[in-house]
């Protein structure tokens, strides 16, 4: 059990580390902007006054690693920062509103959005996948089999949007079942909440479906290959028992790791489906602050976004450590 | 009696790329009870497919295309999925090569051993562990009561296949089919394994067919054997008449291949100056010392075998020549020349002088690249020959290993025999034309008849070109058949070193003597006749820890 | 409530319909194997199976146009569906057919292991191939060429909104569609074929490297990638396409070469993982021992006995990585900071055509747009897919 704990403290470390590089990473290539970010964002025309103050509230007069260090002090505490299409605006109106709208305010209820998004999508994927998957292992080389492997693999070979209008023709133009705007706001019930996001989440769930369903089919064949399972239908024993008793309890690893790594894919695909479905999540937003330049934002969003996926990394790392015979009972 | 078992004309086919292609080609068999009937061939006669055929039992892509199985009357192929789920385990076991993968690494020993009582309703599971622990216990298991609720990887491959039969044993069956138990041990080992599992069957009268490439293994464990060739049944005979008047030839040269063997040659002067010299050699692998203080000499002309179990140092001595394994004291000298100890620190003729053949052919040649360059390019690189004159260099190398060069030299290693493969290897090494060649064990992934044909090859050019030669490996008869010295090894040290016809007689070092008596013979009683020399309660763990 | 309560319904029919045939079976064929040892799952997976085909005919069947006069579009878009299908299909068997009967001996012998998926990729690439090289040839005008007549609806019909001179129309600001769908095959596939070229040299040699000479350049490359794959790539292609945009500032063709080069880079350090893990697996092999024992160099270690044993592997990634990059390039011309105008790209024309997929109950054709755009996307994907699974599975020699 001693040396459990030390692998999974070592990966914890490890991924405490990543993610610290990371961090320097995002920030460093924020600062290969030319010139900085006050004249980025107020453009050609803007006064020198207007891009001191600017460069003065942002703390750009500072040395990089300074701020560095400040902006990560100040991230951990949750304080991102100011947003820049806020100060904009602000600047332009000519006149301090006392209203300025920080990062944190702009990321939270968005963020939550999007765990909605994928909370949904998990469920209805994970299960599905996995018995579909367990399925296809099963009956391998068989006409079910033939016909899955063709749809996921032209799932995955299809782009997210190519996907989300597919369905949104289907579901929603000539068959008004469901919204395909997925306008949602605070005080929505459960329900209603529920059937906004279930279009989006339909379709990021075939994205990962087609995916985690090959990948534990692999996972299921190649545990089906070994001498053990020859052995245990060589002892006789049933078809279920076999699978229940023998396989699954191997097999555990490679699924939770399936799943962990395509809940990480998901963040990559909520990205593109938020927007398709302006659906109000953190992934439209970083489109949103990519496209007029909102570098606190943008930067905010992408710590955001790599922490999850190094986290969800990390997870299927150290369940699949935990679920490992070897290293439960060490000799 | 009545037949136990019987299996008429069957033919078995196995898939690829999309088509059949015969793999038994009508094998008829009969099995009494109690009877053991050991299955020998070289690998790719079929032998593991009948074995589990005569379970009624597939792999997949493979299917039985002809012929019928029967088991006690039932007839097998026809049986439904459950009639035979009721007779696998409880009336029919398997024990499988490696008991290592064949045991679920999720489940306890003794969990697994009761699966099958419990779920065939022989026994209830308390029954079944205690009968289990009972088992354990025949079969000389060290700490019996215990040893069932370790999981498999905390325990040892000689322990987990003898596990492995007591599970088989568990039911009791009538009949227990052995896939090679033994081939993954090394000898010493072995010998426990082979004394348990022969003991047990005949305490509960059990028949089995005993499947394995080694003849000396079934000659101990059989009352008949088979033997088969590429899915053809060869002959049949019981025991005796099959070792002692073989009627086909090509059981004949199976039997004729332990005949070949070296004459032992001269002492060499004491003053001559060896080819290579191992002064003192010390190695570690990172922080752990592989090699503790290894010394020998081998001289022009001579083979030295280096022997010993895997593990013993054999390869990392051989890394140490070469510069691979840079040693961390003592020196290795070529001609009364200190060499560097890094290869990058060697000059070309240094490199060209010692060559190395390696054990797995498969892996020593590049598959993409044509014979004629793997062989041309040491000619091209150290002799500076290119045109035509590389050409007939290597025409004549591919003559010297007997390949037909107009044949051979365009192919692909792919498209050649594992033999012949191994007959590339040594024409590359010929080609640097070296005075010190390396064999790591060139011979043992090699069938029998192969393997008596590069021996022979290397004792030719031995003589013709005045080579030396470090023969490594675990093989005594292949000792027997080519070495002048011998050096062993265990846990990197030498344990003994001294000429050949030395090492044979007695007395020796003690491990040395627990190396050499484990060596299967041909001879039918040997193993009975070891086990009352060692004494019963001597053999197995105790000998081993005696000996450390 | 009720589609519930209706499916429901369906799946029990279903099931008791399996039961039906399994004993049906078993009774006329007097218990013979097939039937005797079937799973319960299995017939049941059989009649839901043979219901869905036969629900699709008779859906198939339907009239296109209701009875009030109104298009029945769920029909018409089911048909085109399962005509390009079956299009497709017969199109794949005659090209393997002809692949069989044409060309060299090793070409034929290689058409006639190929399953009909991946004769299909093979058609599907090398129509693509060729619409991207003569693509100025192929299209009828040019790119950027505007007419006078705005938002032209496909189906080339004058009495359904179409023109004859526009087969798909004509887009918002009067640019012939099927023109920019042909360049738009130029443009974003040429763009996504160099950025791929570009990831593996860089991957490649870097991967190659590492495996060989292994040591502190192993370890530096390995964890530098290792921070690099710690952010998903697209999001890090939006960050650094952030600053690129900055950089480039007004000169929107400069904006594409940058995001050739980020996407190259990004997608490198996947290929530098593959590189270096088949590298490692080459590197342990004896030839190339017995080949460093003979004091060869580092150039000869790499291209003569690595790379030779790597290129299946190599060839089956590039397959990959190009569709990667790909989707990654169409996603980010979708979201609006990927290839510039005025150059034609399919991500870009799917996003302003969106909005026609709301039309589609009344007229299929002009919704049809948005998703023959992303079609073109899938379908090359799909193709190159299929080759890849193909090449993977035969190279693996999994028999399964």
């Amino acid at each position: 059990m001693q040396s459990v704990i030390s692998i999974i403290l070592q990966r914890l470390a490890l991924g405490l580390l990543t993610l610290f590089v990371v961090s320097v990473v995002i920030f460093t290539a924020v600062n290969m902007l030319p010139g900085d970010f006050a004249q980025a964002i107020l453009g050609q025309g803007a006064t020198p006054e207007a891009v001191e103050a600017i460069r003065k509230d942002l703390g750009l007069d500072q040395p990089p690693i300074t701020r560095y260090f400040q902006w990560l002090g100040n991230a951990i505490q949750g304080d991102l920062g100011n947003s820049f299409a806020q100060a904009n605006f602000a600047s332009f109106a000519g006149a301090d509103t006392g209203v300025s709208t920080t990062v944190a305010q702009q990321i939270a209820p968005r963020f939550a959005n999007t765990m909605f998004l994928a909370a949904v999508t998990a469920c209805i994927a994970v299960p599905f996948s996995i018995t579909l998957g367990i399925l296809a292992a099963l009956y391998r080389n068989s006409v079910f089999d033939r016909a899955t492997n063709v749809t996921t693999l032209t799932s995955i070979s299809s782009p997210e949007f190519f996907l989300a209008y597919v369905l949104i023709l289907f579901l929603a133009v000539l068959n008004p079942m469901l919204p395909s705007l997925s306008n949602i706001f605070d005080g929505m019930s459960f329900g209603e909440r529920l059937e906004k996001t279930l279009l989006p989440a339909l379709t990021l769930t075939l994205v990962v479906t087609a995916h985690m369903m090959r990948m534990t089919r692999a996972a299921i064949i190649n545990l089906l290959a070994s001498p053990y399972i020859e052995m245990a239908r060589l002892k006789g024993m049933s078809p279920m028992r076999v699978i229940v008793k023998h396989a699954l309890p191997n097999a555990l690893a490679p699924i939770i790791n399936v799943i962990a790594l395509n809940l990480a894919y998901l963040i990559t695909g909520v990205v593109v489906v938020e927007v398709v479905f302006v659906y109000p999540g953190i992934g439209q937003l970083f489109v949103d602050s990519v496209k007029i330049r909102d570098i606190p934002v943008v930067q905010a969003c992408c710590l955001i976004f790599a922490a999850a996926y190094i986290l969800l990394n990390l997870l299927a790392d150290i369940l699949s450590i935990l679920s490992n015979p070897r290293l439960r009972h060490p000799k | 009696m009545s037949l136990l078992v019987e299996i008429n004309d069957i033919y078995i086919d196995g898939r690829s790329d999309e088509t059949w292609s015969p793999i038994i080609k009508g094998i008829s068999l009969e099995l009494k009870k109690g009877e053991v009937l050991g299955l020998i061939g070289e690998s790719g006669a079929g032998k593991s497919t009948l074995g589990l055929a005569a379970m009624g039992f597939t792999r997949d892509g493979v299917r039985i295309s002809g012929g019928s199985v029967k088991f006690d009357g039932i007839d097998l192929l026809s049986a439904s999925a459950a009639q035979k789920r009721s007779l696998l385990g409880k009336r029919i076991a398997y024990v499988a090569q490696s008991a290592a993968a064949s045991f679920n690494p999720a489940h306890k020993l003794i969990d697994q051993h009761t699966e099958g009582p419990v779920q065939h309703g022989v026994m209830s599971k308390a029954e079944s562990a205690e009968d289990g622990i009972e088992l354990y216990r025949r079969l000389r298991l060290p700490n019996p009561e215990e040893i069932g609720f370790r999981y498999p990887h905390q325990v040892s491959g000689g322990q987990l296949q003898r596990a492995m039969t007591a599970m088989a044993m568990a039911c009791r069956p009538d009949l227990i089919i052995f896939d090679e138990p033994t081939t993954a041990l090394d000898v010493t080992t072995q010998i426990e394994v082979l004394a348990s599992i022969r003991d047990i069957v005949e305490q509960f009268d059990t028949a089995a067919i005993y499947i394995t490439h080694d003849l000396a293994v079934v000659a101990q464990m059989a009352d008949k054997i088979k033997v088969l060739l590429k899915g053809d049944e060869v002959e049949e005979a019981d025991t005796r008449t099959m070792l002692s008047a073989p009627k086909e030839d090509y059981t004949k040269s199976l039997w004729a291949v332990r005949a070949f063997e070296r004459p032992q040659k001269p002492a060499v002067h004491t003053s001559a100056t060896p080819v290579v010299s191992v002064q003192n050699v010390s190695a570690a692998y990172g922080k752990v010392r592989v090699l503790h203080d290894v010394s020998f000499d081998i001289h022009e002309g001579r083979t030295v075998a280096v022997v010993g179990e895997s593990g013993s140092g054999k390869s990392t001595t051989a890394r140490c020549i070469t510069g691979l394994l840079p040693p961390t004291e003592g020196v290795i000298q070529f001609d009364g020349q200190s060499l560097p100890a890094n290869y990058k620190k060697r000059n070309k003729d240094q490199l060209r002088q010692a060559q190395m053949i390696y054990q797995m052919a498969d892996t020593a040649l590049n598959p993409r690249t044509k014979i004629g360059d793997i062989i041309g390019r040491p000619v091209q690189f150290y002799m500076g020959l290119t045109g035509k004159a590389k050409r007939r260099r290597v025409e004549e190398l591919l003559e010297e290993i007997e390949l037909p060069a107009s044949q051979y030299i365009d192919r692909l290693p792919s498209e050649l025999s594992g033999g012949q493969k191994q007959r590339i290897g040594i024409a590359r090494a010929l080609a640097a034309e070296p005075k010190f060649i390396i064999c790591d064990e060139v011979t043992s992934a090699l069938d029998q008849l192969v393997a008596e044909g590069i021996l022979k090859l290397l004792a030719r050019l031995q003589d013709s070109l005045k080579l030396s030669y470090m023969f490594i490996t675990h093989d005594l008869a292949t000792v027997k058949a080519i070495a002048d010295e011998v050096v062993v090894m265990k846990e990197g040290k030498v344990v003994e070193q001294g000429p050949k016809h030395d090492m044979f007689v007695p007395p020796h070092h003690p491990y040395t003597d627990l190396l050499l008596s484990s060596v299967p013979e041909m001879d039918p009683d040997w193993l009975t006749n070891l086990l009352n020399e060692r004494g019963v309660d001597n053999i197995g763990d105790a000998a081993v820890d005696k000996m450390s | 409530m009720s589609t519930i309560v209706t499916l429901i319904l369906l799946l029990v029919a279903i099931a008791g319909g399996g039961w039906v045939l399994r004993f049906a079976g078993q009774q006329a064929t007097g218990n013979a194997p097939v039937f005797r040892d079937m799973p319960f799952a299995v017939a049941f997976g059989y009649v839901l199976g043979a219901a869905l085909l036969l629900f699709s005919i008779w859906y198939f069947f339907q009239p296109t146009v209701t009875d009030a006069g109104v298009p029945n579009a769920g029909v018409v878009f089911f048909r085109w569906a399962v005509q390009f299908f079956l299009m497709s299909a017969l199109a794949a068997y005659l090209f393997r057919l002809l692949g069989r009967n044409l060309g060299t001996a090793g070409s034929k012998k290689l058409f006639r292991q190929m399953p009909l998926t991946a004769s299909f990729g093979v058609l599907i690439i090398l129509i693509y191939a060729i619409t991207a090289i003569f693509a100025a040839w192929l299209a009828p005008f040019g790119q950027e060429e505007i007419f006078a007549r705005v938002n032209v609806l496909p189906g080339g019909n004058e009495a359904t909104g179409g023109d004859p001179m526009h087969p798909l129309g004509t887009d918002q600001i009067g640019r012939d569609l099927l023109s920019r769908l042909i360049y738009g095959a130029q443009n974003t596939v040429g763009i996504a074929f160099v950025t791929t070229c570009l990831a593996f040299f860089l991957g490649g040699t870097l991967g190659f490297l590492a495996a060989t000479l292994q040591g502190w350049l192993d370890q530096v490359l390995s964890r530098a990638v290792d921070v690099l794959m710690a952010i998903p790539s697209l999001i890090f292609a939006l960050l650094l396409m952030t600053i690129a945009s900055a950089w480039a500032g007004s000169e929107r063709w400069l904006l594409t070469v940058y995001m050739i080069v980020i996407i190259a880079v990004i997608d490198s350090t996947r290929v530098f993982r593959l590189a270096r893990a088949v590298g490692l697996n080459i590197v342990v092999m004896d030839y190339i021992e017995a080949a460093k024992l003979r004091g060869e160099g580092l150039g000869y270690l790499i291209f003569k006995e690595i790379l030779p044993n790597a290129t299946a592997p190599l060839l089956a990634e590039f397959g990959l990585r190009f569709c990667f990059v790909f989707l990654t390039i169409a996603s980010l011309s979708f979201l609006g900071v990927g290839i510039q105008p005025p150059l034609a790209d399919w991500g870009t024309m799917v996003r302003d055509s969106s909005q026609f997929i709301n039309f589609a109950a009344f007229s299929p054709l002009t919704a049809a747009l948005p998703l023959l755009a992303a079609g073109a996307i899938a379908l090359l994907t799909v193709g190159v897919n299929f080759v890849v699974d193909w090449m993977l599975h035969k190279s693996s020699g999994l028999k399964e």
